[in-house]
């Protein structure tokens, strides 16, 4: 079972974080979307990537966050060619009341 | 156009029987599909399913073809589910608030390492792996899944599920990034390979 970094180190990247151009992990996580979707400008980009060279938790969330963003995209829905035919009552509820 | 499209839709505001029939049998599977993702009730997607091929045949002779046949039928699909949605009974949701990220006093992130990490692809592999997925997709409260299933599933715009739902993107994209972040949190023993 993994584990969460200790306290103190914690602590550390608490202290480091508050330093010219470094953000926080919670001020990180406020970018994450606007990352992924590059509308970041430059200088949010560069803060952005510096502190994901610098912290370890949130390189590993934000791999674990696009692999989940990835399989939700491709195992949110079956392939076309694997779905079932539209149920025969369906098909005849459609064309009925196309008719009337 | 394509040249299949144009010949169906003249064949179609002709009221011609057949043409119509190929035409539900053919588009029918992936709406009642995107129906199903939506409502998450059998029986609403198909009456969402039925009222946007009413909605097709009424409009279909001035279908201008600015866009693809396939993605006009998208959005009125989309739309009569959306309609149908709030009707669906509901089964149990999660609360969104407890499956979001964990940050100490000093604003840094408390996470659990990742000693190992699954890849989509190698997940995708095993038989039952959608229908996890869906599960907890479904899971998600509906103001927050339906943004989820709108942007990553049926790869709307920002814009477009702003104008679906009638909030503003900002709104779209806050709902977005916690819907992630929770389903990030409920897919973690699959990706983590943990056995589920």
């Amino acid at each position: 079972m993994s584990r969460a970094a200790p306290t103190l180190m914690r602590r550390i990247h608490g202290m480091m974080f508050k330093l010219p151009l470094m953000i926080t992990c919670e001020a990180f996580e406020d970018f994450i979307l606007a990352y992924l979707e590059d509308e970041l400008s430059a200088r949010q980009r560069f803060v952005f990537e510096m502190h994901l060279k610098l912290c370890r938790e949130c390189r590993e969330y934000l791999a674990a966050y696009r692999a989940s963003l990835e399989l939700a995209k491709a195992g949110g829905k079956a392939p076309e060619e694997t779905l079932p035919p539209v149920p025969d009552d369906l098909v005849k509820a459609v064309l009925d009341a196309r008719n009337q | 156009m394509e040249p299949d499209d144009e010949a169906a839709i003249a064949s179609i505001a002709a009221g011609d029987r057949p043409a119509t029939e190929d035409f539900v049998r053919k588009h029918g599977p992936w709406m009642l599909s995107v129906a199903t993702r939506i409502v998450r009730d059998t029986h609403h997607a198909e009456d969402a399913v039925q009222n946007a091929f009413a909605k097709v045949f009424d409009n279909i002779g001035g279908f201008d073809g600015r866009s693809a046949l396939k993605t006009w039928v998208h959005r009125i699909v989309v739309n009569e589910s959306l309609m149908l949605m709030r009707k669906a009974n509901r089964s149990r949701t999660v609360a969104i608030d407890e499956l979001q990220p964990v940050f100490d006093n000093n604003g840094c992130r408390i996470e659990d390492r990742w000693m190992t990490m699954e890849t989509p692809e190698t997940l995708l592999v095993r038989s039952d792996i959608r229908a996890q997925v869906s599960g907890k997709i479904d899971l998600l409260p509906d103001n927050y899944r339906i943004i989820l299933v709108l942007r990553d599933i049926e790869e709307l715009t920002t814009q477009e599920v702003s104008q679906l739902l009638g909030i503003s993107e900002a709104n779209v994209k806050v709902r977005l990034h916690r819907a992630r972040a929770a389903l990030k949190r409920l897919l973690e023993p699959l990706v983590r390979g943990q056995a589920v």
